[in-house]
């Protein structure tokens, strides 16, 4: 199957918000060939900000393009747009709730050669906990596309995470994203995996294997970290008692611990997060990184068996 | 220059001095010092050079002022009741509960916050992002903020400085409140930024050296802010820490302490 990145969706999808709304700016620090939004400032020059490597000040001039009506995507490695310039922000994009969209790329480890320095693995976790904050993971050329119209539509602070290797095309155009609500891919009884990102379609390969062996697995796209689809979380969790999460992200902080407070405080049942598992990344290809950090078809296999061991160890100590 | 405008706006400035005092003796906490050395400055823009309406804080065509310097909010907020963006008697709930007045000014609660700041070296480059804004739409508002001296240390101002010199934004006036303390101890001993003038001068920007209480000194830079083309324009105005209050000038523990009630009546009766 043909992979393609969220972000060149991401930078296709920019051109055409800015042939359509000429509110739409964009603002990079030094890597606009990398995250792609050269193709916009190729089309809008006098609407295209390069900051150049001051990822601070990018967010801060954002904020002001926000708060005179305009609407920036702002763009840069998500290690730098969420660490670097967190504080920014926090106090001066989200604190006032101003329009900025940051639009992330290069998370997660699956950034490869670069290695640890570059792989963004906190950033969920970063952007989640601020107030107001929507926090949103495509996993697929399609939903990125929608995603980043949906930002451009809403008023308010956004942060959408996308990656630098290609995935594989979950969504036709059939598909609705909707701010909030879980996207349910297959179901089954015995166990559920939450997935986000570059994790959705190694989720649902891991559920076809675990079905030619009896096994019965609900798959559901978290695509909107915050605001979390409780109610799509609880029921998974009624229906199957064991829950899975997978992201490529560090285990604390992102999804499998936002997936922990719901369940912990609505319905308590067996969770195992796969996730980096609380380490830094390192230099190789993305392949080999998923491989070598469990982050595979392999890996969510064994966390839903494992998961499925303890949800009967529980049944029959109850009984 | 107009005596009478001089006269005019000295006079507002000792009223928001007044207002500072107050607010800050009610609060019980606060930055008094920091507060007391912009009042020309601010009040030469409220009151004469932007072009604003209080009762229409959100018009498109407004100047704009932005207080990079966020600690300074008393000033900011007895300059917007004067002016009437809201009753003078909020001036009262400063810092308390429930009060549309937050220790540092925050644009989601209070009129005329152009922006909310509070955390050190932020506001230039808001003021590039709204300034840009106004270039894309063709308006031609101009944005004025206030830096602290100390504030500079801060590296994201240096990376605002380059771009607003890079962008050309010479709609883009900062005033730099050079009153020589910070919380440490004097700004020169923390960490010195010194030269000044030279490096916001090697950054692209047109610099304009007064003494930053004169009023008409700040009138005649804003002018030459102005008239200034292609470039943004830095004001750097050598300011008094505590000015108008022997007891508080030039003493770096009124920073960040308000005054006892004692102390504020002796303070109003200097003004």
């Amino acid at each position: 199957m043909k992979k393609i990145a969220t972000r060149d969706v991401y930078g296709r999808t920019l051109v055409e918000l800015g042939r359509e709304n000429q509110d739409i700016v964009v603002l990079d620090a030094d890597l606009a060939k990398s995250t792609k939004t050269i193709e916009f400032g190729k089309e809008f020059p006098h609407r295209f900000f390069d900051m150049g490597i001051a990822e601070q000040n990018l967010m801060g001039t954002a904020a002001g393009l926000a708060v005179a009506g305009k609407i920036p995507f702002v763009s840069t490695f998500a290690i730098f747009a969420t660490g670097r310039a967190f504080e920014q922000v926090r106090n001066t994009v989200v604190y006032p709730g101003l329009s900025v969209k940051i639009a992330a790329t290069h998370a997660g480890i699956t950034v490869g050669e670069d290695g640890g320095s570059h792989q963004s693995i906190e950033d969920i976790a970063l952007m989640r906990v601020l107030p107001g904050m929507r926090v949103v993971v495509p996993a697929d050329a399609e939903e990125t596309a929608q995603a980043i119209r949906t930002a451009a539509a809403s008023p308010g602070p956004f942060y959408i995470r996308l990656g630098r290797a290609g995935v594989p095309q979950i969504y036709d155009s059939s598909y609705r994203f909707e701010l909030g609500k879980a996207s349910v891919l297959r179901q089954g009884e015995d166990a559920a995996v939450l997935a986000c990102g570059v994790l959705v379609a190694p989720a649902l390969q891991a559920a076809e294997i675990l079905f030619n062996q009896g096994v019965r697995v609900t798959v559901i796209n978290i695509s909107t970290i915050k605001p979390l689809d409780v109610k799509a979380v609880v029921e998974a969790a009624r229906q199957t008692r064991a829950m899975v999460t997978a992201e490529e992200h560090s285990v604390i902080g992102g999804l499998g611990s936002a997936v922990a407070e719901v369940l912990g405080e609505h319905y308590p049942v067996p969770l195992e997060r796969l996730g980096v598992a609380d380490t830094f990344g390192e230099s190789g290809s993305p392949e080999e990184l998923l491989e070598k950090y469990g982050l595979t078809v392999a890996g969510i296999i064994a966390k839903v068996e494992r998961v499925i061991a303890r949800k009967k160890t529980m049944f029959f100590k109850q009984s | 220059m107009d005596n009478n405008l001089i006269k005019n706006l000295e006079e507002q400035a000792k009223i928001v001095r007044r207002r500072i005092l107050e607010m800050l003796a009610q609060a019980g906490s606060g930055h008094t010092g920091g507060s007391l050395s912009g009042v020309e400055f601010a009040t030469a823009l409220y009151w004469h050079e932007m072009r604003h309406d209080p009762k229409n804080p959100a018009w498109p065509e407004r100047d704009r002022f932005i207080l990079s310097k966020g600690h300074a909010a008393p000033l900011l907020y007895a300059v917007l009741a004067e002016r009437g963006y809201f009753p003078v008697e909020e001036l009262q709930g400063l810092r308390k509960l429930g009060s549309m007045l937050q220790g540092h000014p925050d644009m989601k609660k209070t009129p005329g916050v152009e922006i909310s700041t509070g955390s050190l070296g932020q506001g230039l480059a808001v003021a590039n992002g709204v300034a840009l804004a106004g270039r894309l739409n063709q308006q031609d508002y101009r944005v004025y903020v206030m830096l602290g001296d100390g504030e500079v240390q801060e590296g994201m101002v240096w990376e605002a400085a380059m771009a607003s010199a890079h962008y050309k934004l010479d709609r883009v006036t900062a005033f730099l409140d050079h009153n020589g303390l910070q919380i440490d101890g004097p700004v020169a001993e923390v960490m010195n930024p010194e030269p000044l003038a030279d490096k916001w001068r090697a950054f692209g920007w047109h610099v304009i050296s007064i003494d930053g209480h004169d009023l008409r000194q700040i009138l005649s830079a804003l002018e030459e802010a102005k008239k200034t083309k292609g470039k943004p324009t830095i004001i750097i105005g050598k300011t008094v820490k505590g000015k108008g209050v022997s007891f508080m000038e030039n003493q770096v523990g009124w920073h960040g302490v308000a005054p006892t009630r004692d102390e504020l009546q002796r303070a109003l009766a200097e003004l």
